[in-house]
């Protein structure tokens, strides 16, 4: 008996994004990564190409962070203070398939670092290493109004990828992305009409629908993980079935959410029953990361060494 | 929801100066208006009016689409008035329309599949309309059965279950509405469900709410396509809104702009 083909045929496809520039587009960067393209849901490519595998890009501050666990830092130990060398360890180090500079010390709250500052910090980085680069603001709308623009015009011809817009503070960091030639992260928390809205108000400025990568604000597992997931599944589905105005590539924040969980965090001393925190904090961040792979992402941001070298290898693995 | 713009029609005191006088300026306009307005496709009719209806077809396919690339519906019910629009048609084409008999039907689907256009299939034959759910549901079974003999894809075919206007019989719209459900069912995929919907206000006086309320109401029922009044912007943002509710589309705030991009 034969057995019927029931493969879904979709009309639509996630757009693809290729983020750096090398010389003679214009920038200084040694290569370019393409993320996108997926013309079905992951895993199921009997259905459409899959599109591009998922990278992964690993999360360096432009402050020493405070918070970190020893089992976080000690990979990093001599480079937390010095944001390029600590980019420069990702890539050659670690495998970062590019890196993000998590701007951290310019909120107001927590070192209000000035424009010029960071500036700088983005261009030491650009010079150390050569895989293309995110910027992500510190959600402060004004200060990030403020700092935004100079780090777009400081890495100026570099394709990098900024963020965040929101429905409510999206003109100021729109326009300098325009201006500039980056790609552009609109931000929904976790809500998938608001995700279409701001997209929607970011293409009435004339922004390319092309340049935008979509964020839903990430939950670790067992802090909100199962609503992330299925808000971008839908997305996923969403691109697939032909709404020009979702058919954008998906960047998720695992390693920071997944670091701030007590079941990352806490010391062998205070939860022995958990086991070796050394094993169970990469863990954490890996399971959360292996888990949205299947939701459909294709960025995922990490902090540990150990959880970036096995999502790498799953990814290897399944695409 | 496909809505095939009516205003390009010889009916029209300008279109068929237009057509008689061989100036392209009203048919332009009325091409980039629909079109900016979203429609579809851009019906094309010559009127009753036209002294040669072959030539004026040609003429209103040629300027029509040496000014926008929308898709055009060639509305003639004459075998050659069609074939002459196609001849000359570089637009995607919906030919509008065939009647239900099955020489009819035979004619138009061979036409059809060798230009690659769609087809709308009226529920009716040379006796007459039916005025029953069962009659009009047994043509568009045999509309079905004979898309399948030609092997001509069930989504090029649009069937017409031929809507009355209110004021003849009051009975007619909840019938019409069982129709559009029961035609999604009969196959996978199903033919599109089309009505012309300014028939419906013909003659009445609250004309453009009579057609809005009628097509919210038919799409909830399974309406997907119709000819109509493009520009009447209450009318298309009514038909996003019912197609939001049926969660044909993803809603954001501003939804009445991102179904029409």
């Amino acid at each position: 008996m034969e057995i019927p083909n029931v493969a879904d045929k979709w009309s639509g496809a996630v757009n693809e994004i290729t983020l750096g520039a090398t010389k003679d587009k214009g920038g200084s960067r040694t290569k370019t990564i393409t993320i996108g393209g997926a013309k079905s849901i992951p895993f199921m490519d009997f259905e459409g190409n899959p599109g591009q595998k998922p990278v992964v890009a690993m999360d360096v501050y432009d402050v020493p962070p405070e918070d970190w666990p020893e089992t976080l830092s000690k990979p990093f130990a001599d480079v937390l203070h010095d944001p390029a060398q600590w980019a420069k360890k990702c890539v050659e180090q670690y495998g970062a398939d590019l890196i993000c500079l998590k701007l951290e010390g310019i909120h107001p709250d927590k070192g209000n670092r000035t424009a010029e500052e960071t500036a700088t910090t983005v261009k030491s980085i650009l010079a150390a290493v050569g895989v293309p680069l995110i910027i992500w603001g510190c959600e402060h709308d004004e200060k990030d109004n403020d700092v935004m623009p100079k780090v777009s015009q400081a890495a100026k011809g570099e394709c990098c990828l900024l963020g965040v817009v929101t429905q409510d503070n999206y003109k100021t960091l729109t326009a300098t992305c325009l201006a500039d030639g980056h790609a552009l992260i609109t931000l929904a928390p976790v809500d998938i009409n608001i995700a279409k809205q701001v997209n929607i108000l970011v293409s009435e400025m004339d922004f390319p629908l092309n340049r935008i990568v979509m964020f839903q604000s990430t939950g670790a597992l067992g802090y909100g993980l199962e609503y992330t997931y299925s808000i971008q599944e839908r997305e996923r589905l969403a691109a697939l079935t032909g709404d020009k105005m979702m058919s954008m590539p998906v960047i998720c924040d695992v390693g920071h959410e997944a670091w701030r969980t007590k079941e990352s965090k806490s010391d062998d001393k205070e939860v022995p029953q958990w086991g070796a925190r050394d094993e169970r904090g990469p863990m954490w961040e890996t399971i959360t990361a292996v888990s949205l792979l299947q939701s459909g992402v294709d960025i995922i941001r990490m902090s540990h060494p150990k959880a970036v070298a096995a999502v790498k290898k799953c990814i290897d693995r399944l695409y | 929801m496909i809505s095939i713009g009516e205003r390009i029609n010889g009916m029209f005191k300008d279109v068929r100066e237009a057509i008689k006088n061989k100036d392209p300026k009203a048919v332009r306009e009325l091409a980039i208006k629909q079109t900016e307005a979203g429609a579809s496709f851009l019906d094309v009719n010559v009127g009753t009016a036209a002294a040669d209806p072959a030539e004026a077809m040609k003429w209103l396919v040629e300027v029509v689409q040496d000014t926008v690339k929308t898709p055009i519906a060639i509305d003639s019910q004459k075998f050659d008035v069609v074939k002459a629009g196609l001849s000359v048609a570089k637009n995607e084409i919906l030919i509008n329309s065939s009647k239900g008999d099955p020489e009819e039907l035979d004619k138009f689907m061979t036409l059809a599949k060798e230009y690659n256009a769609s087809l709308i299939c009226l529920t009716m034959d040379k006796t007459g309309i039916p005025q029953d759910v069962a009659r009009r549901m047994e043509f568009a079974m045999k509309i079905v059965e004979k898309a399948v003999e030609h092997e001509f894809e069930l989504s090029k075919v649009y069937i017409d279950p031929v809507l009355f206007p209110i004021n003849v019989d009051q009975k007619q719209p909840a019938l019409m509405f069982d129709i559009f459900n029961q035609i999604k069912m009969i196959s996978d995929p199903p033919p599109h469900r089309n009505v012309g919907l300014s028939n419906f206000s013909q003659g009445t006086k609250e004309k453009r709410l009579l057609a809005r309320v009628f097509l919210t109401m038919g799409i909830s029922y399974g309406l997907d396509a119709a000819v109509m009044d493009v520009l009447d912007k209450d009318l298309m943002d009514a038909a996003i809104t019912a197609e939001i509710i049926m969660n044909q589309h993803l809603y954001s705030d501003s939804y009445l702009t991102a179904c029409r991009k």
